[in-house]
């Protein structure tokens, strides 16, 4: 493939002089090796002696801790089974419904601690004092305001916030607007996919609401009261709304990333998705290294599959946007089925910034209880 | 009281072996008092001093400002109401199904079963209660469907399983099985010659409950209603699996304050909450052990 043997060619060159400072004790051997003190501060794939160097030490740790990554969340089942497979390294996936806090929660310095994260936008800026930097080989592909400089966290996929709903519930079987929503037909239906003040699922949920309502990005209040009102019309289900909850049919129109929503059609025939095109608000996850990774070369090479063709076609493939999707398309590398069957979305994407996603979070915070309770 | 009371007076008539039975008889309570000691008194002082405490140190009654704002009235009113309400509905009930248990035979197969069941279903609660609930009578629940198909739609003006009233039903699952099991024992105390000596004085059915099972039961029966108030009050796991997005309940405030992303992080006022819950309970349970012992003067 076109990524290993850029990453090969790299190796060769830069990996002996690295390599040399770095795993000094580890003698005179031909073959490229990285060492746990090597791998746990190392920022590249280079740095840890080359691609194949890294792959020898992940496959020395053989264990990866992952958290939070419901397998029916942007293809992650198939995305851990494939990395399982082509490696030889059993993935640890704890907590898959957590949210992008308990994540960061659960570093707790013990062995059980999560290798790598996948967080919200607001989840990873206030973190990145535990995480370290890495860049995998495909960085330059990563547009800029897309990345942490120096790759503490960079994004990894997203979407559009959409409403997702079954047709049979809904009068007239169609959801033409955000409003249809206060209807007298949508009694007990309407629900978030996370609680906003704690999810950056929901708060972009509600920050949709808003700028369909006529507020904007910084100012979501009429997002707030929006759900206000849903609560007093009895349309508002106090529920997150989850895959489970979907096929129970509690949740039958729900607020959430367009490519989530995507796999409720396995559960609900004839879903659909709704992307109100005055409020088309974009938003992606990150990806981060602990810090004090208890596996530290096996998440470095986690990343770099997740960023290689095959790791960003597989998010493709569960309907989420991929980091380097723009680069791919040019590139051909794209899979083209996976790309055209994505939900179509007419108008320009808003997407919050992080100051822009803090003063919205701290609004919700403010205001949230006192307005669906 | 009265089991603590007659060691000692074992011990007044043998003096030289008083002081060893005494000092023994505290090790043999200490596993409970150190059980108490771990998990209730801990806990609750834990509570008390951080509601409190500032969050930079320093005593302070400002944990205590946010407690009147209007959804943390609205959350209060809402459990106190869901309490109360299911709390007597439960003790009503649960007293008149312990009735017929009692009435019947004391060895029997109906006493079996309801004793049995009721001992199980007091302690039904969490997610498997709650999905109980949303797979029977939820807005998707197949007895509902079935009423609705059937031209009975329960939820025709609006959805109120995630209200007050849907709380309170689901919340009767198991008060009135705790009714049963805590209200049985007063009733197997009331002996069958009392209403024959009520009858042989030519007192009616109306007098027998007026005049001597009524005033007899009476402190048991509110004793109960109160027990039952505050293990509807505090309970937690089951409002937790069915509201996860804005529950106005005490618990779900106090969980939002703790579990909070880091800005949103109130421990001070959610353990202000909490501390206001305890005061409710331990007035509630003070009036319980009063109670108590006005009813166990005749039944016991």
């Amino acid at each position: 493939m076109n990524w290993g043997s850029r990453i090969r060619g790299l190796a060769v060159g830069v990996t002996s002089l690295l390599l040399v400072a770095a795993c000094g004790s580890s003698g005179g051997g031909g073959t490229a090796s990285c060492s746990e003190s090597t791998a746990k501060t190392a920022t590249s794939a280079t740095a840890c002696g080359g691609m194949d160097a890294l792959v020898a030490a992940a496959k020395a740790e053989g264990q990866l801790n992952v958290i939070a990554l419901p397998p029916d969340w942007a293809n992650y089942g198939a995305v851990i089974s494939a990395f399982q497979s082509k490696y030889g390294i059993t993935v640890n996936s704890a907590n898959p419904n957590g949210s992008s806090q308990d994540e960061v929660n659960a570093f707790d310095g013990t062995s059980n601690a999560p290798d790598v994260v996948d967080v919200g936008q607001s989840v990873a800026l206030a973190n990145t004092a535990k995480f370290t930097p890495y860049q995998v080989a495909t960085w330059g592909d990563i547009p800029a305001g897309a990345k942490e400089s120096t790759g503490l966290w960079f994004n990894d996929y997203g979407g559009y916030m959409g409403i997702g709903y079954n047709p049979a519930k809904v009068p007239g079987g169609v959801i033409n607007s955000i409003q249809d929503l206060l209807g007298s037909g949508f009694k007990s239906e309407v629900a978030l996919a996370g609680d906003p003040t704690k999810s950056n699922q929901g708060l972009n949920g509600v920050i949709m609401a808003a700028v369909a309502n006529g507020g904007s990005l910084d100012d979501i209040s009429a997002g707030v009261n929006f759900f206000k009102q849903l609560k007093q019309k009895g349309n508002y289900v106090p529920v997150v709304g989850t895959d489970s909850t979907v096929k129970l049919g509690q949740t039958p129109v729900l607020f959430e990333w367009d490519y989530l929503s995507t796999s409720h059609g396995k559960s609900v025939s004839g879903w659909k998705i709704y992307v109100p095109s005055n409020a088309i608000i974009g938003g992606y996850y990150s990806q981060a290294i602990n810090k004090a990774a208890p596996h530290p070369a096996a998440a470095r090479l986690w990343e770099e599959y997740l960023y290689s063709d095959a790791g960003q076609n597989l998010w493709l493939k569960g309907g989420a946007r991929p980091v380097r999707m723009a680069v791919m398309t040019t590139a051909g590398t794209i899979d083209a089925a996976a790309a055209a069957a994505l939900p179509a979305v007419k108008g320009t994407p808003q997407v919050p910034s992080g100051d822009q996603t803090t003063k919205a979070s701290q609004y919700v915070i403010a205001n949230w209880s006192a307005a669906v309770s | 009281m009265s089991a603590a009371g007659n060691p000692a007076v074992t011990t007044a008539a043998r003096p030289d072996s008083g002081g060893r039975q005494r000092s023994l008889s505290w090790l043999g309570a200490m596993p409970f008092f150190v059980y108490v000691g771990i998990f209730l008194l801990l806990p609750t002082a834990i509570v008390a001093i951080g509601s409190f405490t500032a969050s930079g140190g320093g005593v302070t009654l400002s944990n205590f400002a946010g407690i009147d704002k209007p959804f943390m009235v609205k959350a209060f009113t809402n459990s106190l109401v869901v309490s109360s309400i299911s709390a007597a509905a439960g003790a009503i009930l649960g007293a008149v199904l312990a009735y017929a248990v009692v009435t019947g035979n004391p060895n029997g197969l109906l006493r079996r079963i309801i004793m049995s069941a009721s001992g199980v279903l007091a302690q039904f609660g969490g997610v498997a209660l709650a999905f109980a609930f949303i797979a029977t009578i939820g807005s998707v629940g197949f007895v509902y469907v079935f009423l609705k198909d059937h031209g009975l739609d329960i939820y025709a003006n609006s959805v109120w399983f995630y209200e007050p009233p849907g709380i309170t039903l689901i919340y009767l699952y198991f008060q009135i099985p705790l009714m049963v099991l805590v209200f049985l024992p007063a009733l197997d105390g009331i002996r069958p010659q009392w209403r024959e000596a009520t009858e042989s004085l030519g007192g009616s059915t109306w007098h027998y409950w007026r005049y001597v099972a009524g005033p007899l039961l009476a402190p048991a029966f509110l004793g109960c209603t109160l027990l039952l108030f505050a293990n509807a009050f505090s309970a937690y796991a089951t409002l937790s699996a069915l509201l996860t997005n804005g529950g106005s309940y005490v618990p779900l405030q106090i969980q939002a304050l703790l579990t909070g992303e880091t800005e949103q992080s109130q421990p001070g006022l959610a353990q202000a909450l909490a501390l206001a819950m305890v005061f409710i309970v331990v007035v509630v349970m003070s009036l319980y052990a009063l109670l108590q012992r006005r009813t166990s003067r005749w039944l016991h």
